[in-house]
């Protein structure tokens, strides 16, 4: 069954100037496809370009290079208004600091309601009033707390707020840049678990940004993993875990701590070094552009033409 | 094992203009020579302001230490003079803060830095001291030492200089290493490479540590003994293994069933704990996570439960460890887990029991 592409990037690149002619490569030439419905993670260390790319992607930033395809139309490039809008009511942004993403000077009912203002949603005041009710019921806040300012919140019930900002244009895609890692171990998972009833009740796709690789795998269906602005290895969310086969996916997922003490004592932390496959520092003799490939169905890992022979050799 | 440090009823409170916050509620602990001691619990449960308060780092105002006892070699350092404590902080107990951006003075030079506590216990100066220092560097596997001794904090990145905060307290070989949430503000493989460096660190030097984190993972990976904090107070304290594999707080249930294992099924939602946690400027009567526990009972609302003990190691405060409670069945995860690794502990029979009731 072919699945329907809401979003396609295509050799997405954004690069930074920082002066005296230097430039910083946040996000080099990367590609992949978000599919109708599903939660698509993307992890990385801190400057990998995990952020970068969500917030490219949106058009926060113009992007230095390349495309992205929102339901077949290219968002980027020279708009009219009208599209503009048309395009920033299908995509949404969940901000990682709740604290610094909602503005202290507007009621709670004001933050909610900016979005369905611009587009237009509501016909009258007290239409304007039910949906932003609505929306604070929808993600387990109440009526009355419409008319409160944001330092009246908690920082769980603030992300709360912010979900139901994004909603309340009713997109169709959500980019969630690190909502859970600003909360406390308890708040997380009540947030995890209302964006995931979300996604099943409104049929949401989400692009999930985070660190923690834990929670990445528990709500997506596929994770990307990225490493100095590049995506090294897209698989869905069981076959990454099962069989990392890119060395920098190896490390990552053998540096987690996992809370079981049995299990601390046994782990091998994998150290990312030169040597193994899809390590930096490969030999002179492979200078190859390292490339995505299918490696079995559904799971690309970038190599080199060498490496790829190599990992199909040590296969047989 | 022999007692290093031992912390009687501590209490403190800050005076804010809303009224008066208990931040710590009678806690007590004892550190052991040569282990590493866990204190868990979410922000506001207190477990920084006990480690602040050892360190007599509690601003007053409008901070106060009201009650206890923090006894370390016969000597009670809540009661000490600032002078006296000069003495003891930086040489004897030492503290790793959280953040290694803010933590480090920008305008010094590492070297200068980490020669400063030297200079002040120690006495060493010169060329003694730049031997000193050359030698913690790699100790905590700085490459190329002899470089660093020149250049500042915004030269190295997050991991070296959470390194050189290591560096700085460890100078004086001090008995006892105070390390509050020392990774959180670092990427996974670098917080890999800062534990394995302080458990090396404390195989060579015997160092105790306070360990402060919320971080169950890096608990799991670190700890001999733990403690779990909540709202003030410790609610539950015993080995690492008794901790995750038999736990009896409810509160400790919550916070181990809510943290995503690789084998959870995604299609099922985490068991998370519902509400947030209380105010400290008045705390409710009775087991202050009452409110947010399902297994609460009427008393756990009126009365607040003693520590029940376990076993010689193991103590918590739930009034489900009276003799007269009803048998509860605790959640999934936990059940897994004590059925997996302690089958044969009174808590697995005791789960086996209920769920046969």
């Amino acid at each position: 069954m072919e699945r329907e592409k809401l979003l396609e990037v295509r050799d997405l690149k954004q690069h930074f100037k920082i002066g005296r002619g230097r430039v910083v490569k946040a996000v080099d030439g990367i590609s992949f496809d978000i599919y109708k419905g599903e939660v698509l993670g993307l992890v990385g260390e801190s400057g990998c370009g995990k952020s970068t790319t969500g917030r490219t992607i949106i058009g926060l930033y113009d992007a230095t290079d390349g495309d992205v395809l929102f339901k077949g139309e290219n968002v980027h490039g020279k708009k009219n208004k009208a599209e503009k809008l048309k395009f920033n009511r299908a995509m949404q942004m969940i901000f990682q600091d709740p604290y610094a993403s909602l503005n202290p000077r507007m009621t709670v009912a004001d933050i909610i309601a900016e979005g369905i203002d611009i587009h237009g949603l509501a016909k009258t005041n007290e239409d304007r009033m039910n949906r932003v009710y609505d929306l604070l019921e929808t993600v387990g806040l109440t009526k009355e707390h419409a008319s409160r300012y944001p330092h009246e919140f908690s920082g769980g019930q603030r992300q709360r707020i912010g979900i139901a900002r994004a909603l309340a244009v009713e997109p169709d895609f959500i980019i969630a840049d690190e909502p859970i890692s600003a909360l406390d171990v308890s708040i997380q998972a009540q947030v995890v678990n209302l964006m995931k009833e979300l996604q099943r009740d409104r049929d949401l796709t989400y692009l999930f940004i985070a660190h923690d690789l834990s929670m990445v795998k528990y709500i997506s269906d596929r994770i990307g993993v990225m490493y100095q602005g590049h995506l090294v290895e897209l698989a869905p969310a069981e076959r990454l875990y099962e069989n990392p086969i890119h060395a920098y996916t190896k490390s990552l997922l053998s540096a987690i701590p996992l809370p079981d003490p049995e299990h601390e004592r046994t782990r091998k932390r994998i150290v990312y070094e030169s040597g193994s496959l899809g390590a930096v520092g490969r030999s002179d003799e492979d200078s190859s552009i390292p490339a995505l490939r299918e490696v079995e169905p559904g799971h690309y890992v970038s190599l080199t033409d060498a490496e790829y022979e190599a990992y199909k050799a040590q296969l047989v | 094992m022999e007692t290093i440090l031992s912390v009687r009823d501590l209490a403190v409170s800050f005076h804010t203009y809303a009224g008066t916050v208990q931040a710590v509620r009678n806690v007590s602990f004892d550190l052991k020579k040569g282990e590493t001691l866990a204190i868990v619990g979410e922000s506001g449960s207190g477990k920084s302001v006990t480690s602040k308060a050892i360190m007599r780092l509690i601003p007053n105002p409008p901070g106060e230490i009201t009650n206890g006892e923090i006894l370390f070699e016969g000597k009670d350092l809540a009661k000490l003079s600032e002078k006296e404590m000069l003495k003891i902080r930086g040489r004897d107990i030492a503290m790793i803060f959280q953040d290694p951006m803010t933590s480090l003075n920008p305008t010094m030079t590492i070297f200068k830095q980490i020669a400063e506590g030297l200079k002040q216990h120690q006495g060493l100066t010169g060329e003694d001291a730049k031997k000193r220092t050359l030698e913690l560097l790699t100790l905590v596997g700085i490459p190329n030492p002899e470089a660093r001794l020149k250049q500042y904090p915004h030269q190295l990145s997050g991991g070296m200089r959470q390194r050189i905060v290591i560096a700085i307290a460890l100078a004086c070989n001090p008995k006892v290493l105070i390390a509050d949430e020392p990774t959180t503000a670092l990427d996974v493989t670098i917080q890999a490479q800062i534990l394995e460096l302080l458990k090396d660190i404390q195989q060579k030097t015997g160092t105790a540590i306070i360990f402060i984190t919320h971080d169950l993972g890096v608990v799991a990976n670190m700890a001999d003994r733990v403690a779990v904090m909540y709202a003030g107070k410790i609610v539950e304290r015993g080995t690492v293994d008794e901790i995750f594999y038999e736990p009896r707080h409810p509160y400790a249930w919550g916070l181990l069933g809510s943290m995503p294992r690789p084998t959870d099924d995604p299609n099922e939602a985490l068991p998370a704990i519902p509400g947030t946690p209380p105010n400290l400027l008045d705390p409710p009567k009775g087991d202050a996570f009452a409110p947010r526990n399902p297994y609460a009972m009427k008393i756990d609302f009126e009365k607040e439960p003693p520590m029940f003990q376990i076993s010689d190691t193991h103590y918590a405060a739930s009034w489900l460890l009276h003799p007269q409670a009803p048998q509860v069945t605790p959640p999934k995860a936990i059940r897994d887990l004590a059925l997996k690794y302690r089958p044969d502990s009174a808590f697995a029979k005791s789960i086996l029991k209920g769920g046969a009731e």
